[in-house]
């Protein structure tokens, strides 16, 4: 079979099983966006805490470092091993995946804003919630946003592997070729692609809308 | 039943004759199975992990290096190829594996097209961000001087860009260590080859399993360290941070 026809077929599957897809592709986005969600709430106050505190830098450094090294498939499968086969053994799995690039961006997002700035707010009598929320957290927005869309794209991508151990959604296609084909195979990628993609498009355009609020304005 | 999938070899079950309490109970880590098995499992499969993220990386690097010369160059090709390359990345690794072996066959070259394939996108943006990254003083400074537009490249813009593309570097054989035990879905060859094998028994070989993935995560915090040192090794002027 050559790529082109296989590109052909993939295609075709998806215009014949559009509503299956959907309906699969719902079901990964709602895995990946709780995790993506939890991983937030948990891994944001962190960083900020921390980056507005100007320590822990060896916990930010770590988590990066570590949470690329993580083997999805062996995280997935350790959860697995202690919690069984269902929705939330996947979901923890996504949220140890998405937390490290969240934490990591949103600590060097606040612990690079320039100090004199925070001196100069702190002088003016703002509280420390009041400097964080109204100074630091603005101005290391883009960088925060910049973490989510990394975090995002790596959650998606990962909650496709949690097709093979029954987390269902477009996984499921993937790891299933005896059922559904290569093209099967292949529609389902480029789906997953496809809602990785429009994710970190969104992200990338507040992150842009963020820069352009953040510019001096002459 | 959990419903895991094996490409070849299936699943292996434990001899229990001689097994330890700690073997019979499933441990999370039973010392005397990974001594026994470190020699006929363990050790062959780092080995083979090893030399696939070399190898991934290497050619990896060789390609992403000559498209940010391209991109670099000619700014307007900068844009298409940095999409080509996201959108190589957001393929999920388990389809890719898939999709290669019609051309590629069962074989180790399919394993290495896709890992290739996931590391162009981290490379690629960090070898062009890196070059660019030069400061307009320094390269107004470097025509100063009566440097050539290919000495300016080889003595300023590219010594500069050491730190981002070694950094860029770091992430990609990190990420290739950890996306190839994926590979192992497809193909049994690697660190995966184990954790596939130990998700195949009806309870998961759970030794096996924590063994083959911890493994992966030293290897990987390994070569990180490894080429944190090597930066700071090859740029000498930035010791001081």
């Amino acid at each position: 079979m050559t790529l082109a026809s296989l590109f052909v077929d993939a295609f075709r599957f998806i215009a014949d099983n559009a509503s299956f897809l959907l309906d699969k592709a719902a079901e990964t986005a709602e895995l990946a966006f709780v995790a993506f969600g939890i991983a937030i709430v948990v891994a944001m106050p962190l960083g900020l805490w921390l980056g507005h505190r100007h320590r822990g830098l060896f916990i930010a450094l770590g988590a990066s470092s570590l949470g690329r090294a993580l083997p999805s498939i062996a995280l997935i499968g350790f959860f697995v091993a202690i919690l069984g086969v269902g929705f939330w053994n996947t979901t923890i799995a996504l949220v140890v995946i998405g937390f490290p690039p969240i934490l990591t961006n949103t600590y060097f997002a606040v612990e690079g804003v320039d100090r004199d700035v925070v001196e100069a707010a702190r002088g003016m009598g703002l509280t420390e919630a009041q400097i964080l929320r109204r100074v630091e957290l603005p101005l290391g927005l883009p960088l925060i946003l910049a973490g989510l869309r990394i975090a995002a794209v790596f959650v998606i991508a990962t909650a496709t592997i949690a097709g093979i151990a029954g987390g269902g959604g477009l996984g499921e296609v993937i790891a299933n070729q005896p059922a559904y084909g290569l093209a099967g195979v292949l529609a389902a990628a480029l789906c997953v692609s496809a809602l990785a993609l429009l994710t970190a498009g969104l992200l990338a355009l507040a992150q842009r809308a963020a820069y352009r609020r953040m510019a001096p304005s002459a | 039943m959990t419903g895991w999938r094996v490409a070849d070899g299936g699943p292996v079950i434990p001899s229990f004759g001689h097994a330890s309490q700690c073997l019979k109970e499933n441990g999370w880590f039973c010392t005397d199975w990974i001594r026994d098995h470190w020699g006929d499992t363990l050790q062959p499969a780092l080995v083979q992990h090893i030399e696939l993220t070399l190898i991934a990386v290497a050619i990896g690097f060789a390609i992403a290096f000559l498209l940010a010369l391209v991109g670099f160059r000619f700014r307007l090709l900068d844009p298409p190829l940095g999409a080509f390359t996201d959108f190589l990345y957001t393929l999920p690794s388990l389809a890719l594996f898939q999709l290669l072996v019609p051309i590629t066959g069962l074989t180790v070259t399919t394993i290495e097209v896709a890992l290739v394939a996931f590391t162009l996108f981290v490379l690629y943006r960090n070898i062009v961000a890196g070059l660019r990254s030069v400061p307009a003083e320094v390269l107004e400074s470097a025509r100063g001087m009566g440097l050539t537009r290919t000495q300016t490249f080889l003595r300023v813009e590219l010594p500069l860009a050491v730190p981002a593309i070694m950094a860029g570097l770091r992430i990609a054989t990190v990420s290739t260590i950890s996306i190839a035990t994926v590979a192992a879905f497809v193909i049994h060859y690697g660190l995966g080859a184990p954790i596939f094998d130990a998700l195949a028994e009806p309870d998961i070989f759970r030794t096996k399993l924590v063994a083959a993935g911890a493994l992966a995560i030293l290897l990987a915090l390994g070569a990180d360290a490894l080429l944190t040192v090597l930066q700071r090794v090859l740029t000498p002027w930035n010791r001081l941070r």
